[in-house]
């Protein structure tokens, strides 16, 4: 906020205005944030009697919130249950839909938009047309205890990686197919004279050119299934393999009767996804407008 | 190559989808499939009959979340992007402190409006706007515009909404930021060497170039309206505000337990809704794109 008041030669009344507006903006975005942010480092007690938004007696700043959220909340279990979905769902996404999207926007065949189409329009269809039948087929597929506590589908890992993955896939591809089909058609062509395989086409040839669509989707998706919140609300509802995203929503009434406290944890579930959008802001932006530079 | 992909696709997005419509006209429990009985569209008959009030309502906040999409977060994300494409001074800065809200997850989002803003004794909106009254943002149900007397937009789902723009606006403004960051900049100053003024200019020469990202934007916020849940989930604490999305989670897993049937119907109802708009884009990015 320091460059907005820092004085330029000539200050142009309307830049003035701008400033102005964007400034009072910006604040109105804060406050909540900075608010939570606030309470987390005070004692409840304290923000009932004097409000969220009071000066505090700087004597009763405590990392308490912080110390009993992470042992009342078993934060550290719940970001391994998350990396442990969130990891092969991302990697199988990308695998997945950059090779539909390399068949589909590399070559022509007879089906070739059909299934473009069906992942395009998958992507954008609501979740609650899924989950009631997901819902049933996972309840009836019965897994080993070694991979699944339930003794099934559904309330595994196995279950959450697998919806993520043909869910998100659909975005995937989508942009996939689109950046692919701008890359330049000899490239094939001369790979083939050269006798290379289709799939060392797609591997050696396209996915490294694709390299920058790759990133940027990668951070995205990181984001959505890291905040996924419907699937691990329906599909995990035993609380020991939430991951932290959801287990949230389900800490407020089971161990936490003081809402700094879940300020504290809410900063710990936020902390990877701000850490990711800070350190790959680029490729953030250049993910959401991807799909959208052709209409 | 392509096999393995689109049957896991195919099996766990558009079967589960039929199957979906399929189980809208029987009354399964889902317990077990020996207890399924064709119905025919009794569900759908019962839905505007018996469960009117809430079904029509939840249609009219669905409507409401969406006009307000366009009007509130939409204008507001467009007017900033706009702002901040003039280079100015800390734009990064503007830029990560409205996009910080859509990284992160409902579930903080949930929790930050609803203890932090909308406690109803010492939260911010309280101390504002209270006059030393405690004020029960999420939970007052009353009509703040009643279109009947059982039909309007209730003040709880206006907080909820103000919460969802704090959430969207980012989002519009990253989109139309890169939009604009691809138009021409020679069209940019030959506009403002014609004479024309900010608006016209804006209007008349970026708005069209802007078109595709429109589309998108049209896309994502109607879609977005229409399946809203999470973060309504998150803060409407007693169940009572409905939308389409919680209408149908509440009928297949929640309180009601178990009523397949009439839970799928709202489901069907709801994607019949998107399908249009579904249609609609697909159809117009694959006729317009080289791939035949």
């Amino acid at each position: 906020m320091t460059t907005a008041t820092a004085p330029t030669r000539r200050i142009k009344p309307a830049r003035l205005l701008l400033h102005g507006f964007l400034i009072a903006m910006a604040i109105l975005w804060l406050v909540p944030l900075v608010g939570a942010f606030y309470a987390s480092f005070r004692p409840f007690a304290d923000t009932v009697s004097n409000g969220y938004f009071s000066i505090p007696d700087v004597s009763t700043f405590t990392l308490d919130n912080y110390r009993n959220a992470w042992e009342q909340g078993d934060i550290l279990q719940r970001y391994w249950n998350t990396a442990l979905i969130l990891v092969p769902a991302l990697f199988l996404t990308l695998f997945f839909s950059s090779m539909v999207a390399f068949a589909a926007s590399r070559f022509s065949w007879r089906f070739n938009i059909t299934l473009l189409v069906l992942f395009t329009a998958g992507n954008l269809l609501p979740q609650q047309i899924i989950i009631q039948p997901l819902f049933q087929i996972y309840n009836r597929i019965s897994l080993p205890d070694f991979l699944s506590n339930s003794g099934r589908l559904n309330g595994s890992v196995w279950g959450l990686i697998l919806i993520h993955v043909a869910f998100q896939s659909g975005f995937c591809t989508f942009v996939l197919s689109n950046y692919m089909k701008l890359l330049p058609k000899e490239l094939n062509e001369a790979a083939m004279v050269d006798g290379a395989s289709v799939w060392r086409q797609y591997w050696s040839v396209i996915m490294p050119l694709t390299r920058p669509a790759l990133a940027a989707l990668a951070t995205l998706e990181f984001t959505w299934i890291y905040n996924d919140f419907f699937w691990a609300v329906v599909l995990e509802q035993q609380g020991a393999d939430r991951p932290i995203t959801s287990s949230l929503a389900n800490l407020g009434g089971e161990f936490f009767t003081d809402d700094n406290l879940i300020a504290a944890a809410s900063v710990y579930v936020a902390i990877p996804t701000l850490l990711v959008y800070l350190a790959l802001q680029r490729h953030f932006i250049a993910g959401l407008t991807l799909g959208s530079t052709k209409g | 190559m392509v096999g393995i992909p689109t049957l896991v696709h195919v099996g766990l997005v558009w079967v589960p989808t039929l199957a979906s419509i399929f189980l809208s006209f029987t009354d399964w429990n889902g317990i077990r499939f020996s207890d399924m009985n064709w119905v025919g569209i009794l569900n759908y008959e019962q839905i505007v009959t018996v469960f009117e009030r809430d079904f029509f309502q939840a249609v009219i906040n669905n409507l409401v979340l969406l006009l307000f999409l366009f009007i509130g977060p939409t204008a507001l994300g467009m007017l900033i992007a706009y702002l901040l494409d003039k280079e100015l001074r800390g734009s990064r800065v503007y830029q990560s402190v409205f996009y910080t809200p859509v990284v992160l997850s409902l579930a903080v989002v949930g929790f930050i409006w609803q203890s932090v803003m909308y406690s109803t004794e010492h939260g911010l909106g309280t101390e504002i706007f209270g006059g030393g009254e405690a004020v029960n943002w999420l939970g007052d149900q009353s009509f703040l515009i009643a279109f009947s007397e059982n039909y309007g937009i209730s003040r709880n789902f206006v907080a909820i909404l103000v919460a969802i723009a704090w959430r969207h606006t980012g989002y519009i403004m990253v989109l139309y930021l890169a939009g604009l960051k691809s138009v021409d900049a020679s069209l940019k100053e030959s506009a403002s060497l014609d004479g024309a003024n900010e608006w016209q200019s804006f209007r008349l020469v970026i708005f069209p170039t802007l078109k595709p990202i429109n589309v998108v934007v049209a896309v994502i916020t109607v879609i977005e309206a229409l399946r809203a849940f999470d973060i309504i989930f998150v803060l409407n604490t007693p169940r009572r505000t409905q939308v389409l999305s919680i209408l149908t989670t509440n009928n297949l897993l929640g309180e009601g337990g178990g009523n397949v049937g009439r839970g799928s119907a709202y489901a069907v109802i709801l994607f019949l809704l998107c399908l249009g708009f579904v249609v609609w884009y697909v159809t117009n990015h694959y006729r317009e794109s080289e791939y035949q």
